[in-house]
């Protein structure tokens, strides 16, 4: 029994001295294998006699059964090392960086019209287009603006070339065109809005050759003043995200409306920025009033029984307010700069219910 | 219109304050852009005696004084070298701000002297320029009173928007008219009572109009005035002109510029021995005379313009400016006064085609009062013999006022019903009298309104609600949200925007960036897309490089991408959603996406190689563009037919038969240089347009989905093929050998080297075959591509690659 204990001690010294797995698989080989010393002891006992081989046998099992668990655990111990050397050897640095990829941005015009049609869509307009070259007709005549009007002049509107019948085509001034073409294409009620590019002849620092605006239209039998106030501070307050914003109506006017009146909202100016919302200061946003019965004549319409209001809404301008971008000539520049600053990611997609702005 | 709160109180009284005029002049229309309230700016300076002012112990230029406020006694270390003891002057306490230097001042020690407040100059205050020394003022100055008020600077000057259909607020007059309607004063009453005339005038008037141009002067009123003294104005006029910033010149022409802004009314004053002969006239069809005006400027008049004029020629232009050889001098002694009524168009049109401005002009072409000539005439006769004294004639009256007078029906209901506030009837007839209008009843629902000449944009019934209503407040109108209308079953906005936003949307998902360019470009850049029709060059360009409607939006981007290029930022990808043009007809107009990439499409990295931009960026974009408009990508034919302005070996063409969706590639060398680029340009358009409308009848319901668990085989091919054949064409051939087992064919190796032979090379393919039904033995795959191999060689000629 005393050499089985010393055998024991010695196979468990040569698991421990093997560095890896082969040479562990070598040393149980060695012990345990085919030809192993303690596999040779547990060949010889059949040469024991009952008792003794009884006594000896048993022994040898146990040994072998704790030199099994031996090998195990040092086994697991050399496969956890040899992990750990390839986790080490596979290590990078993180703080490299990614693959080159760049952010596309959507342009704030199309955002801010987004926005709107998300606002006044939710209140049951219908999205009109309408096109930029236009005839006199749409664009002035049928919006009682008569040919002496000063708009009408060469220094504010852009014209084409005379044609054999002496017209001039022109690029509309103002989006309110549309109005008389959703009027001329079929009966009332309307309620519309048309956003678009418009044109007019004139650059400086706060007017562009080209600029957008929004139109908006609605004709019924019964819409009146208190519907106009109502639908455009609803628009300016969701617009705004400001429940508490102050609006006034202020007499003003256009030659296609009448009573005339245009709309301002509370500001403050504070070191240079403009904050809208409470405070001692007005902006003015936009343009409306109840269409003059002689329009809805001109467009075919019934003054006698229809009626209602139409705005007009600057998109840039809006988008200003809105987002404190300083200078209107920017929007045009496609400067990769301003587009990543002032831009929309693609997937902001304004909506009512889940949130105008993220 | 500018006018001082002292100059409306000639015509208003009212005691309310200056922040509640503004607000009422807003409110009823009358739009105020600034008021400069003196008296507010300098409410802080108040009047001070100085005690005691003795040297500073420790600066020589520095006197110590006690000062008396008023409101007790402090003590103020001053510099300035008039300040000595027993003076009066004005006195700033701690935290008052400085105008003239913006400093707000602190208790504070000046070498060691503590000193708490200021005794100001002029300029401090910002009154004047002179900062010589503190204010000194008489010795009767009462202490502790505001400064303003005591030395008369305290006069608030408003500037008001007149909109265009308000030509009766161009004059002080007319401003407080309104503002009486609106209850915040009361009018007075001006003296217009004639002045008898004691001679006949010794000038006539006469009207040489033609036919076509006879309603250019309805009326012209004159008056000769004998025996005037001309010399600088009274101080009365002087100083209201210049609150308004209008310099005196002479009492008689003082006179011109006071009636036109005081009562609106515009006048001229010839110098009566400056007029040859004893007539004057009136024509149109002074084409080519040369005419010197007031302004020092000389015109050349055409035929369609009103001119005054005497024997030796045109002495004025009619409603916009006198002459200068006609006008009044110190030396003048007797005078001939103009009073007429001009018509807006021609008066308007003669300014814009000479580009002249005045305050008559801009009153003529907005429209005077036909009623206020010969009143308008006893106004200016007044001022000028105040001033001038003289002799006035009998009136030389030609011509004579339109008919201005006219009834409009109105129905009070229509208050409620239009401008959705109840107005009470008694309230409406008490504004509308204030307006000047008269009414009468019809029936109990109906009134006849009568407006007031001054009035003439008053025409319809409307008109008459906004009257009524911007005197009782458009603030008072209460507001009423829409109405919801019945529940939507489909988009707010037709299909071709919404296909737009999809595209932009996915390419900003992409990585390119959106851009808004003018819808304009130059001619010469238009040219290399395609050049625009004859139809399409503006006649007024804002520059000569916008002078075109845009036959592609490409050059405007390529110019975007040069622009970020100049400023650092080369690798652009940018795209547009928005109109190109075609013709100015109906259908000339095209919703076009339009994309392009420049300089590196991937940048120098750790990675991977860096390279340019190339057709197969732009062909993604494209592709994905088209994709996300819900266009059928996977029909689309694929041709080497782009527009000449892209690179003709590197760029291809998307359309669905003979409808052209989109093309794509690398832009044309000849069309970079033409640009002036010298970098790489990759571009894409999309017709949206063109694209399919959705069929109807197919619904929201998509095709039950098949799959199949059996295994999936994958066997790669490569086939040697003519050196020009389109890949597509190898692709479409192979997946022609089995539409139902073949579910993709993709191209993973091109070589076209040593070993493929000349005008060859070898296109390698991935097979996937997906069986439905059970697992494909060997002999069914080899069956397949056997099919396979011999549907290539078939339709493309080319040979498995041994």
């Amino acid at each position: 029994m005393h050499n089985l204990d010393a055998l024991k001690s010695e196979i468990l010294a040569s698991f421990e001295a093997a560095v890896d797995i082969p040479a562990l698989e070598a040393a149980r080989v060695a012990a345990l294998g085919k030809k192993g010393r303690l596999t040779a002891l547990m060949k010889g006992l059949g040469e024991l006699g009952p008792e003794e081989r009884k006594a000896t046998g048993q022994a040898l099992n146990r040994i072998k059964g704790e030199l099994t668990d031996a090998l195990d655990a040092r086994r697991n111990a050399l496969a956890g090392s040899v992990l750990d050397a390839r986790l080490t050897s596979e290590m990078i640095d993180v703080t490299l960086p990614i693959r080159p990829e760049t952010e596309g941005r959507v342009h704030p015009i199309s955002q801010v019209l987004d926005e709107m049609a998300a606002i006044f869509g939710d209140m049951g307009f219908t999205v009109i287009e309408g096109p930029d070259i236009e005839d006199d007709f749409h664009n002035f005549t049928a919006l009682n603006i008569p040919p002496e009007h000063p708009a009408r002049q060469m220094h504010d509107t852009f014209y084409f070339p005379e044609r054999e019948d002496g017209s001039r085509l022109l690029l509309r001034t103002h989006t309110s065109p549309v109005q008389i073409r959703t009027m001329k294409a079929g009966g009332p009620p309307y309620r519309i809005v048309a956003p678009g590019r418009t044109y007019r002849c004139d650059y400086d620092i706060t007017h562009t050759p080209m600029f957008h605006q929004i139109e908006g239209l609605v004709v019924d039998e019964h819409t009146h003043m208190g519907h106009l106030k109502g639908c455009l501070i609803d628009f300016a307050k969701t617009f705004f995200e400001l429940p508490d914003l102050p609006v006034r109506f202020r007499p003003s006017y256009f030659p296609f409306t009448e009573p005339s009146a245009e709309m301002d909202i509370g500001c403050e100016r504070k070191d240079g920025v403009l904050f809208i919302g409470k405070g001692a200061d007005w902006m003015e946003i936009l343009g409306c009033g109840m269409v003059n019965p002689r329009v809805l004549e001109m467009a075919g319409v019934d003054p006698k029984r229809y009626q209602g209001f139409a705005f007009g809404l600057g998109v840039e301008r809006s988008a200003m307010l809105k987002y404190g971008i300083p200078d209107l000539r920017t929007f045009y520049d496609a400067d990769a700069r301003w587009l990543s600053h002032y831009g929309f990611s693609a997937g902001d997609v304004p909506s009512l219910v889940g949130g105008l702005t993220q | 219109m500018k006018f001082t709160l002292s100059w409306l109180r000639e015509y208003l009284e009212t005691n309310v304050s200056v922040d509640a005029l503004s607000e009422c002049m807003t409110a009823i229309g009358l739009e105020v852009e600034s008021v400069v309230d003196p008296a507010k700016i300098l409410a802080p300076f108040t009047i001070a005696y100085v005690i005691e002012a003795v040297q500073h112990p420790n600066a020589d230029k520095l006197r110590v004084c006690t000062v008396d406020t008023g409101d007790g006694t402090v003590q103020v270390v001053c510099g300035a070298p008039n300040a000595r003891t027993g003076m009066k002057g004005v006195f700033a306490t701690i935290g008052t701000t400085i105008p003239g230097t913006g400093v707000k001042l602190k208790s504070t020690k000046i070498r060691g002297v503590a000193s708490n407040g200021m005794l100001c100059s002029e300029r401090e205050m910002g009154i004047s320029e002179d900062h010589e020394g503190i204010i000194d003022l008489p010795e009767d100055a009462p202490v502790g009173e505001p400064f303003a008020s005591y030395i008369g600077i305290d006069d608030p000057l408003f500037d008001i928007a007149i909109t265009p259909n308000r030509a009766d607020c161009l004059g002080v007059y007319g401003i407080a008219r309104d503002l009486a309607a609106a209850s915040v004063g009361t009018l007075k009453e001006l003296d217009l009572s004639p002045i008898p005339g004691t001679f006949k005038s010794p000038l006539d008037v006469r009207f040489d109009f033609k036919p076509h141009s006879a309603d250019a002067c309805p009326l012209f009123v004159g008056r000769y005035i004998k025996g005037v003294k001309n010399g600088p104005s009274p101080k009365w006029m002087q100083d209201r002109l210049l609150s308004v910033g209008l310099r005196p010149i002479s009492a008689l022409v003082d006179m011109t510029n006071f009636l036109t802004i005081d009562l609106n009314r515009p006048v001229h004053v010839f110098d009566a021995d400056k007029i040859e002969g004893n007539h004057l006239w009136l024509k149109t069809g002074c084409a080519g005379a040369k005419f010197l005006a007031l302004n020092g400027k000389e015109y050349v008049l055409d035929g369609e313009m009103t001119t005054i004029g005497d024997a030796n020629g045109v002495l004025s232009l009619a409603g916009v400016m006198g002459g200068e050889s006609s006008g009044c001098t110190e030396e003048t002694v007797n005078v001939f006064i103009e009073i007429a009524l001009f018509d807006p168009v021609r008066t308007a049109a003669t300014g814009r085609k000479l580009n002249l401005d005045s305050d008559a002009r801009h009153r003529f072409e907005r429209g005077v009062d036909p009623a206020f000539a010969k009143p308008g005439i006893e106004a200016a006769t007044r001022l000028v013999q105040e001033m001038c004294g003289g002799e006035a004639s009998e009136l030389v009256v030609t011509g004579q006022a339109p008919d201005w007078k006219r009834e409009i029906a109105f129905r009070p209901s229509r208050l409620l019903s239009l401008g959705g506030v109840d107005i009470g009837e008694l309230d409406c007839k008490t504004i509308l009298t204030k307006l000047g209008f008269n009414s009468h009843e019809i029936t109990s629902d109906h009134l006849t309104v009568l407006p007031p000449s001054w009035r003439g944009d008053i025409v319809g019934e409307p008109d008459i609600v906004e009257e009524l209503l911007r005197i009782h407040g458009f603030d008072n109108i209460p507001a009423v949200s829409l109405p919801p209308v019945a529940i939507r079953t489909n988009s707010a906005i037709e299909l071709a925007p919404r296909r737009m936003s999809w595209a932009r949307r996915a390419l900003a998902a992409r990585g390119m960036s959106e851009a808004v360019t003018w819808s304009f470009m130059s001619a010469a850049h238009a040219s290399h897309f395609g050049g625009v029709a004859d139809s399409l060059i503006l006649a007024n360009p804002i520059s000569s490089d916008l002078d075109v409607m845009r036959p592609s939006i490409l050059p405007n981007l390529a110019l975007a991408c040069l622009r970020n290029t100049d400023r650092g930022y080369p690798n652009v990808a940018l795209f547009e959603a928005g109109p190109q043009y075609s013709s100015d007809g109906a259908d000339g107009q095209h919703r076009i996406v339009a994309g392009m990439r420049a300089g590196q499409a991937v940048g120098r990295n750790l990675y991977s190689a860096a390279r340019n931009v190339d057709a197969f960026d732009v062909k993604a974009d494209a592709l994905a563009a088209l994709k996300a408009t819900g266009a059928p990508v996977t029909s689309l034919q694929i041709k080497s037919e782009a527009a000449v302005w892209y690179h003709p070996g590197r760029s291809g063409t998307l359309s669905l038969g003979p409808n052209l969706l989109g093309q794509f590639g690398e832009l044309h060398p000849g069309v970079l240089t033409a640009l002036n680029i010298d970098f790489p340009l990759a571009a894409f358009e999309i017709f949206i347009d063109a694209i399919p409308l959705p069929k109807k009848k197919a619904g929201h319901t998509r095709p039950a989905m098949k799959t199949s668990d059996f295994p999936v085989v994958e066997r790669d091919f490569a086939f040697i093929v003519d050196a020009d054949l389109p890949a597509e064409k190898l692709v479409r051939s192979a997946q022609g050998a089995d539409k139902t087992l073949i579910t993709n064919v993709s191209v993973f190796d091109l070589y076209d080297g040593e070993g493929v032979g000349d005008d060859k090379k070898s296109l390698a393919i991935a097979v996937r075959l997906e069986p439905r039904d059970r697992t494909l033995t060997d002999a069914e795959i080899d069956a397949v591509a056997q099919k396979l191999v011999d549907n290539v060689k078939k339709v493309t000629g080319g040979e498995l690659r041994g």
